[in-house]
């Protein structure tokens, strides 16, 4: 017997949990006070999630997908990508599009139950939060198509969760990808949860990123929880496909941890120590322990940045509450680029129930 | 002008598009080289190029989602799956994103994709090869569905579903595509979308049918002319929308209806018509609409098909019944 093939998977991390460092520094990271602005986007970032989270407890927002842990993912991914590029998100990646300039209020908006959440007037090439489990996937695939035929200098990155990896469609595209050597970047955000079912019940692979082997595509795993893991590992992937390398699968490894969503309970299936745990290796705390030690942060700036987190979170909160519901005729507007003359009934039916509803409650 | 089949109406209306405009892209398995199992995009990638006409990997909800992908970018991808009984898989695409990706976006961005298939039975093909899904499809908001029954048909209908800036799904009567030949003028001219064709004047009875099943309801209005009774034959041509306004007109003047399709009967399309009919012509009918479809069983293999699809005789018993009513 001979060996057809074998392989081995990388794994990226500078920063350890405790901020020191586990190796020599990229070049980006050279100039600590290069990454303060990272690092001031993932407290705002956790800043929005904390409020948005509040705002569903007290009915100003419908279900919220929590985004508490994955900032360093978030940031990173906003930073290396180019305006040009387009993003496909799944539904937990509000970091990332407020980096690719999208106000924060839009995702207010989405959860709060109004499609204009998925308007991006910043960004109008980037797909909407994708809520079925995976199907951004072949999307992506066909975006970086598109690209790769007009011999663009564009990428597509595509983001999904632990448990979209399980799906046809995540192998579907990659597997494509590869056949046409698309300039695709895959990240997979392994949380370690897709709601109750942990990471190992997902998939017998060791790693997620080794399913790259099978499509025959390059992969590799990065600490997602190390902002400067993340900006080296998907910066590389992003640069190879912008330059006619191919696809890339990232592993960006990091922990939920918040339920699901709000209406997700995760102490039914999850300890709270096990959930201590991993708070000891949060990325916010990562990297300002280690921005701290190389003198580029100061407390000063801590408690500046807390209050300039908190009055733009405030202003995106009056931004979503001052955004008025829209029109029933809304449902219609965009359904066809012009509405076919067959469905005027229903929109008139729709128009003269709203108005009778109106002068019902004025009367 | 050439006499071509309804298959060779495709291929010219493919040629047609990709010449005239380069963001129109062919995908789908065994597209390329091979020209598609049944060679309706053959000679179109050694014309246009293997980017253009892509062989895609084994997968239909790659296929389709792709195509959703290729479109929101400004490309105008014509998707193909190659049997209608494997177009399942792409519906998650088609009914989550194709057809709602312009709503959810508010306009933002938009989906101007076909996806072809052929389908409905009557060619002896393997199991799950002759399914008539024109009614799953019918139902998914934000798309049309388009369906050809005759080469000129095919050729503009696709011209207009390529051309249409929102999702069309096409459906092909694999039955018809070699059945007969008809003149095609290649003159790049789409047929308009959203509308039916009257392809036979009449006084007594409306028959309303589409792709193969036109042809049985023709063939049923001969023989009915034969003994005096002049059905006007409608070809629905887009399922989705329906144009009720030249159905309705035809029911008024002749007072009685017929739908017929290939379909299982149960929220069959024939079952909407039907029910349009009564809502807004009641008044006008001499008896209730008749409905003629394939029974509410799994498409038979093959030895079986020809007593599972509707024919003229199922057609003209239909027609007598609605004729008799008292």
């Amino acid at each position: 017997m001979t060996v057809a093939a074998s392989f081995e998977i990388r794994f990226t991390r500078y920063l350890l949990p405790d901020g020191r460092e586990a190796a020599d520094l990229p070049s980006f990271a050279s100039d600590p006070r290069a990454l303060v602005p990272d690092y001031r986007a993932m407290v705002f970032m956790r800043a929005l999630d904390a409020k948005a989270v509040a705002m569903q407890r007290t009915g100003q927002i419908g279900t919220y997908a929590s985004t508490l842990g994955k900032e360093a993912i978030d940031a990173g991914i906003g930073r290396v990508l180019h305006k040009e590029d387009v993003l496909l998100p799944s539904y937990r990646e509000s970091g990332v599009l407020m980096l690719r300039g999208v106000s924060p209020h839009r995702t207010l908006l989405y959860w709060g139950g109004d499609e204009r959440g998925n308007v991006f007037p910043e960004s109008p090439r980037d797909f909407p939060f994708n809520v079925p489990i995976g199907t951004q996937l072949p999307h992506a695939a066909g975006v970086a198509y598109a690209m790769k035929l007009r011999k663009e200098p564009r990428v597509a990155l595509v983001m999904c969760g632990d448990g979209a990896t399980s799906k046809g469609d995540f192998y579907e595209a990659m597997n494509a990808a590869g056949v046409w050597q698309l300039p695709l970047v895959i990240v997979a955000v392994n949380n370690h949860y897709a709601i109750s079912v942990p990471r190992h019940m997902q998939t017998k692979a060791q790693t997620i990123a080794q399913k790259a082997i099978a499509a025959g595509i390059d992969c590799e795993q990065v600490d997602g929880n190390d902002l400067i893991a993340v900006r080296d590992g998907v910066g590389r992937a992003v640069e190879k496909a912008r330059t006619g390398g191919g696809p890339t699968l990232v592993e960006a490894l990091t922990y939920r941890l918040s339920d699901h969503t709000t209406a997700d309970d995760a102490t039914r299936y999850r300890s709270a120590e096990e959930v201590a745990q991993h708070w000891k290796e949060e990325p916010i705390l990562r990297l300002r322990t280690w921005l701290h030690a190389k003198g580029a942060w100061a407390q000063e700036q801590e408690q500046a940045l807390a209050k300039d987190a908190a009055v733009h979170v405030q202003k995106m909160v009056q931004a979503y509450l001052e955004t008025p519901p829209p029109g029933p005729e809304q449902m219609f507007e965009h359904l066809y680029a012009s509405l076919p003359k067959q469905y005027i009934g229903q929109v008139t039916q729709l128009t003269e129930e709203a108005e009778s509803h109106v002068e019902h409650h004025a009367g | 002008m050439s006499n071509i089949t309804l298959v060779e109406g495709i291929n010219l209306a493919l040629t047609r598009a990709m010449q005239d405009d380069e963001s129109v892209v062919v995908l789908g398995e065994d597209v390329g080289l091979n020209g598609g199992v049944f060679r309706a995009t053959a000679g179109l990638q050694q014309r246009f190029g293997r980017e253009r006409v892509a062989d895609t990997p084994l997968a239909e909800g790659l296929i389709a989602g792709m195509a959703v992908g290729m479109a929101a970018e400004g490309l105008k991808p014509v998707a193909e799956i190659q049997f209608a009984g494997f177009a399942y898989l792409a519906i998650d695409q088609i009914l989550n994103h194709a057809g709602r990706l312009r709503h959810r976006t508010q306009g933002r961005l938009s989906c101007p994709m076909v996806l072809r298939t052929p389908c409905g039975a009557g060619i002896h093909a393997p199991e799950h090869h002759s399914e008539s899904p024109e009614a799953m499809f019918a139902h998914i908001p934000g798309i049309r569905v388009v369906y050809p029954s005759s080469p000129a048909k095919a050729y503009g209908l696709l011209l207009a579903a390529i051309q249409d800036p929102d999702p069309v799904v096409f459906l092909e009567p694999s039955r018809l595509y070699r059945r007969f030949k008809e003149e095609v003028v290649d003159d790049g001219a789409p047929l308009p979308l959203d509308k039916a064709f009257v392809v036979r004047e009449g006084t007594d009875v409306t028959f309303v049918a589409w792709g193969a099943m036109l042809h049985e309801a023709l063939e049923a209005a001969d023989e009915l002319a034969a003994d005096g009774l002049f059905a006007e034959v409608i070809d629905l041509a887009t399922l989705k929308p329906i144009d009720f306004d030249t159905v309705l007109a035809s029911v008024k003047k002749t007072g009685r209806c017929v739908v017929i399709t290939e379909a299982p009967r149960t929220c069959s399309l024939a079952s909407e018509i039907s029910a349009n009919i009564s809502e807004q012509a009641l008044l006008n009918l001499l008896a209730p609409v008749e409905r003629v479809t394939a029974f509410d069983t799994v498409t038979p293999m093959f030895r079986l098909e020809e007593k599972y699809m509707p024919d003229s005789a199922r057609i003209i018993a239909a027609a007598r019944k609605v004729m008799e009513y008292q």
